[in-house]
């Protein structure tokens, strides 16, 4: 219903993302290089010679035990944490240049969820960075805050409190904020643990569309379930054990978490 | 208080008490929004109390002591702010030391000064009585300076308070803007230290802020509303302690906390008598 009393997408320039080809005919420059990457927070190595490479269009799951590393990789691609020793490079920048073409779902929400913010200005923030610095928010900050809703489906919640949302929404919320800046990648760290498997499936399908036009790096913990939409699964644990195009087989699994865990399979 | 009105009429003093409440209360309602959201309450206060410091020097050597309160405030928030940025260890330790050392230096400054018993008691407590016309002039620059550098820079402010990670996701210098923020801190706590002291400055700082988010769910909204509740908290006060004589800081900040625990407390049943109707519904 606001489809026609708004301007045109600021999407719509990314729409010939969708036509790049699979991803065995693409000679194009990888979207995130990581190269012999270590990282420390003290003593204790977290990561230690990493290397990964993302393809334009791909949509990569990254699993792993807990304390793997995961969130740390992914801030450190972010440009949030600087690594000790090798080199990321996204989309040919280095991170904290880049960091404004990523669109970011963090693994805990930070910051208080009493905050006095509705949903539509939450995701305005997003925007940040685009256009002038100084003054309010403007109009074309706050109609592309409700496009960014309205792609994950959540246009209804615009003008809710943030601290009135169930876990689905505010998750849907906090990638309509990543949206709103105008993406190219979509890093996400597990956007589903606190919210029921319903959900979490509407998600997955809402990422899989996505997809078409943004690359996805995707934090999860439930390595069957992503295996259904992802295009290559990743496995860190403090090293990276697992990167091929085939799919995840039990031994990798029996390898990654040494034994302990059970396969569990999902069937939607 | 109908003694305070035939009163106000007569004695410019109390015009300009009066002014000064209301020029004290744009900073606390503004400034004070932002430190109730972002929990800041102890870095202001630790602020207020090192400003002793610079007041007490200024009065040693001789310059305006409100000059002397704004370079320690700024300084002071400076240096807080970067340990909470930088240094991040025993973040609470750092503040409590800053705070005692600015208070022990202004008083041992202030015990060197001739005549200083008068001047300590209201630095500590206030005296909106004695303000000087000029210094309405001087509060009026600091509340236009407060306004204007929130507005250029709200967007990055409300992000910064909201959610720092994310901000520097998108490029916003966070640490400026996290110690530009200490910095209106700093200059609303010299606005409040002329109407209620430095003691009772974070009371006036918070409690409006506070009240307002018990009912308004908006950044602006608060700030409007405890702009509003600063005002009649300050006229008020000054109003009910004309009469029996008694010092107008302790009476406004009297009022303030009063209402702060009566609001509290009736919108904590509000809360608990909405959840109750929705049990009952479903
Ligand atoms: N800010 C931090 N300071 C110190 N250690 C940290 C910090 N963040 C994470 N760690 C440690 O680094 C390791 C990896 O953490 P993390 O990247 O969060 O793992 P994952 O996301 O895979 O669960 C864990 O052992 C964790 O305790
Ligand atoms: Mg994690």
């Amino acid at each position: 219903m606001f489809a026609h009393t708004l301007p045109p997408s600021p999407f719509d320039h990314r729409e010939k993302a969708s036509a790049i080809p699979p991803a065995a005919e693409r000679p194009e420059a990888p979207v995130i290089l990581v190269r012999d990457l270590s990282f420390s927070y003290g003593d204790a190595l977290v990561l230690e010679q990493v290397n990964l490479s993302i393809a334009p269009g791909e949509f990569v799951g990254l699993v792993g035990p807990n304390a793997g590393g995961k969130s740390t990789l992914l801030k450190l691609i972010l440009g949030l944490l600087a690594p000790q020793t090798g080199q990321i490079r996204v989309l040919g920048q280095p991170p904290r240049q880049a960091a404004r073409r990523i669109g970011y779902v963090p693994q805990f929400p930070s910051f208080p969820r009493d905050f006095p913010i509705s949903v539509e200005q939450a995701v305005a923030m997003g925007r940040l960075g685009i256009g002038p610095m100084l003054g309010w928010h403007r109009a074309a900050d706050r109609d592309a805050a409700r496009r960014a809703l309205e792609e994950v489906e959540a246009l209804d919640l615009a003008r809710r409190r943030i601290g009135t949302l169930s876990g689905g929404q505010l998750q849907r919320v906090l990638l309509a904020r990543a949206l709103a800046g105008e993406a190219e990648i979509l890093i996400l760290d597990e956007p589903t643990a606190n919210i029921d498997q319903r959900v979490e499936s509407d998600i997955f399908d809402l990422l899989a569309v996505l997809n078409r036009r943004l690359t996805i790096l995707l934090v999860s913990h439930d390595i069957a379930f992503i295996s259904d939409y992802v295009s290559r699964v990743a496995c860190l644990n403090r090293t990276l054990l697992y990167h091929g195009t085939d799919a995840v087989n039990a031994e990798t699994i029996q390898q990654l978490y040494g034994g302990h865990v059970r396969l569990v399979a999902h069937r939607h | 208080m109908s003694q305070f009105l035939s009163a106000l009429s007569e004695h410019a003093f109390l015009q300009t008490a009066l002014l000064a409440g209301l020029l004290a209360s744009i900073g606390c309602g503004v400034i004070g929004t932002f430190v109730v959201v972002k929990r800041i309450a102890f870095m202001a206060g630790g602020i207020a109390h090192s400003v002793l410091g610079g007041m007490g020097a200024a009065l040693y050597y001789g310059f305006d002591p409100l000059l002397g309160a704004l370079f320690a405030a700024i300084l002071s928030a400076l240096l807080i702010g970067t340990v909470r940025l930088f240094w991040k260890m025993q973040e609470d330790t750092l503040i409590g030391a800053l705070w005692a050392i600015g208070m022990a230096i202004g008083i041992l400054f202030i015990a060197k000064t001739p005549g200083y018993a008068a001047d300590l008691m209201s630095f500590l407590f206030g005296n909106i009585l004695l303000v000087p016309t000029r210094e309405l002039w001087f509060m009026a620059g600091l509340d236009l300076v407060l306004m204007l550098t929130v507005a250029l820079f709200y967007r990055q402010f409300l992000a910064v308070i909201f959610d720092e990670e994310f901000a520097r996701l998108r490029g916003v210098p966070v640490a400026f803007f996290y110690l530009l923020l200490l910095c209106l801190v700093a200059v609303t706590v010299v606005l409040l230290i002329q109407v209620v002291g430095l003691i009772l400055v974070i009371a006036l700082l918070t409690l409006p802020a506070a009240i307002a988010g018990h009912y308004v769910h908006s950044l602006g909204g608060m700030m409007v509303i405890a702009t509003l509740l600063g005002g009649l908290f300050t006229s008020l006060g000054l109003g009910l302690s004309y009469g029996p004589d008694l010092p107008a800081g302790p009476t406004m900040i009297l009022l303030a906390g009063g209402v702060y625990v009566l609001s509290a407390l009736l919108s904590r049943f509000l809360t608990w008598r909405g959840a109750l109707r929705q049990a009952t519904q479903t």
